[in-house]
């Protein structure tokens, strides 16, 4: 049997007014798998990222998570926009983290880990409580549970944020530059729980600039530029030996 | 870049204390003291005058038609309020929704109560009861199936709640929208990924988080509507605080007297509300990620000053004299 990839993306692209960030972008991602994506900004991966959660809305080509269009129903011939309802209950098996870690000040780090799975999956409290605990523990935090996250440093509150996307069982991890916001000495610890994650067996896309995390984790990488896939393949012979121009250049500013 | 010896880690010995002579500003007194005796002079003045009716003034300051018309100033103030404050969240959260229909009536609805007079509102209000003297419920043009008399409008009091509200509501909403808008993209963002839906994200991430925005402003409102009571003359309604207090004067034939009175009732509440706003922005100016209540190590969480601490921990000058030779 021929499994579904996780994500597969089929001639995507995506403009944001005349500006045209996404060209028919294709890929699979299968299960399991780690994909790191680079590219300088602008270069459209985080707005991939966005599309995959329907956060963003595609203009042409189709979307996959786990064989389901994402965002729409086909229906014979024509496509129909899913209800809110609808979309939000795909993005239920989708975990996100971004770059701003976007904690919810106003609560305790248990309460933003604990707060989707309630509200969302309508899981007692106890129960939500009971396993956000886990997941602090989990992430390295288990003595900060109390914590609010203007107390916490960037490291801390991203590694919160990761266990905030896991409290809400993901099949599918998405990370927005994860450790670009942080200090340098941070940076550690939030890729640590990364690796472990991936370790795990999760299905992870991971847009960075850490070229160290994705040669050392990812199963694949792909290099974008303008809004389109420039290369792809094997990460450790990617970063060795780069076969476009465009990577190469790019490469050697970051390497 | 060089590090001068004297300045190294080795060396521990304080540079020279600076005593200095601090500025000085000799007009500032000289104006003070110029104000304070233009103040005495008014004061000594109108002590004198006749026509401020000071034993007036001290007669009815307890009045109990003028404590019982405080109560009911206060009782608009609180009702109106609480309906403006509920309605112009709704209006708010109507505006910023993406359901056109929604944001459109919320639209046309501030267009129209922010566009026109609380005065001409109020009037309205007033005769709205004539208008419409009973409520029909059926199919347009046909017989009505039910039909009930318009006792809403006809009770004077709740008409002016009504119209109080329905107008203060265009305001609260722009404070309410600001105060949503404050709140970061990334919070939304967050939520939905988490597949929360609009309603939720609303209730539990964003509106929590805009109250500290929301309350200063309204605050403000609660005073402000507070005086604008006093504008339900136009419904007509006479048994607030200024209605009373021209009702007696109609009588007596002592205007200033009895308007003294009532700014002296007035002060008074704004006096009591500013002193509640001052202790509720210390609160909420602290940043909800800051509770005092985290049982956190941190050292020094960083204060966050109040902003514009106000000046309602000192009572209002005004206050103290006329009323103190009652």
């Amino acid at each position: 049997m021929t499994e579904e990839p996780m994500v597969r993306a089929d001639r995507v692209s995506k403009s944001f007014g005349s500006n045209m960030v996404l060209r028919s972008i294709s890929l699979e991602v299968q299960r399991g798998e780690v994909l790191c994506m680079v590219g300088p900004s602008g270069s459209g991966k985080s707005t991939f990222l966005r599309c995959i959660n329907h956060l963003e809305k595609i203009d042409a080509g189709r979307l996959f998570v786990e064989g389901e269009l994402v965002g729409y129903r086909q229906k014979g011939e024509k496509l129909l926009e899913l209800k809110p309802k609808e979309a939000s209950l795909q993005r239920r098996d989708i975990g996100m983290v971004f770059q701003r870690f976007n904690l919810f000040p106003h609560m305790t780090a248990l309460e933003n880990i604990s707060q989707a799975p309630m509200r969302v999956k309508g899981l007692p409290k106890a129960k939500a409580v009971a396993r956000a605990m886990e997941l602090m523990e989990r992430v390295g935090l288990g003595d900060k549970a109390d914590h609010y996250p203007a107390h916490l440093s960037g490291g801390q509150q991203q590694r919160v944020a990761i266990a905030r996307a896991l409290a809400m069982d993901p099949k599918l991890m998405l990370f927005d530059e994860p450790t670009s916001a942080l200090d340098p000495e941070l940076v550690g610890e939030v890729l640590d729980v990364m690796k472990g994650l991936a370790r795990s067996g999760m299905t992870m896309i991971v847009v960075t600039h850490e070229m160290g995390f994705a040669r050392e984790v990812a199963d694949s990488l792909v290099f974008m530029d303008g809004g389109v896939i420039v290369e792809s393949g094997d990460p450790r012979e990617m970063l060795a030996n780069p076969k476009e121009a465009r990577t190469q250049s790019f490469l050697s500013k970051v390497l | 870049m060089s590090i001068p010896k004297s300045a190294g880690p080795n060396n521990t010995a304080q540079g020279e204390a600076i005593k200095a002579i601090p500025l000085r500003h000799p007009w500032r007194n000289v104006i003070a003291v110029v104000l304070v005796l233009l103040l005495a002079l008014f004061v000594v003045d109108a002590a004198q005058r006749p026509d401020y009716g000071w034993p007036e003034v001290g007669k009815y300051i307890f009045d109990k038609r003028i404590s019982q018309a405080a109560w009911v100033t206060l009782s608009l103030t609180v009702y109106s309020m609480i309906g403006a404050i509920t309605l112009g969240l709704l209006i708010a959260i109507m505006r910023l929704s993406p359901n056109p229909v929604l944001n459109g009536v919320a639209w046309l609805y501030l267009w129209i109560f922010r566009g026109t007079p609380v005065y001409v509102q109020l009037v309205f209000w007033g005769i709205v009861a004539l208008i419409y003297p009973v409520f029909t419920i059926g199919i347009p043009f046909m017989d009505p199936w039910i039909t009930f008399d318009n006792t809403i409008f006809t009770n004077l009091f709740v008409t002016a709640i009504i119209g109080l509200a329905l107008n203060e509501a265009a305001y609260m909403s722009e404070i309410v929208r600001a105060g949503l808008l404050s709140v970061d993209e990334g919070q939304e963002e967050a939520a939905t990924a988490l597949a929360m839906s609009w309603t939720q994200t609303m209730r539990f991430v964003v509106v929590p988080q805009a109250m500290k925005i929301i309350i200063p402003p309204t605050g403000n409102e609660v005073i402000s509507m507070l005086k604008t009571t006093s504008l339900v003359a136009a419904i007509p309604l006479s048994i607030d605080l200024y209605g009373v207090s021209r009702g007696i004067s109609a009588v007596t034939f002592t205007p200033v007297p009895l308007l003294i009175v009532a700014s002296l009732w007035y002060l008074l509440f704004t006096s009591v509300l500013m002193v509640g706003q001052y202790f509720i922005e210390k609160r909420f100016s602290r940043g909800s990620g800051r509770r005092a209540e985290s049982s956190t190590p941190d050292p020094t969480p960083p204060e966050i000053p109040s902003p514009g601490a106000l000046p309602g921990t000192v009572p209002a000058p005004l206050g103290n004299e006329p009323g103190g030779k009652g």
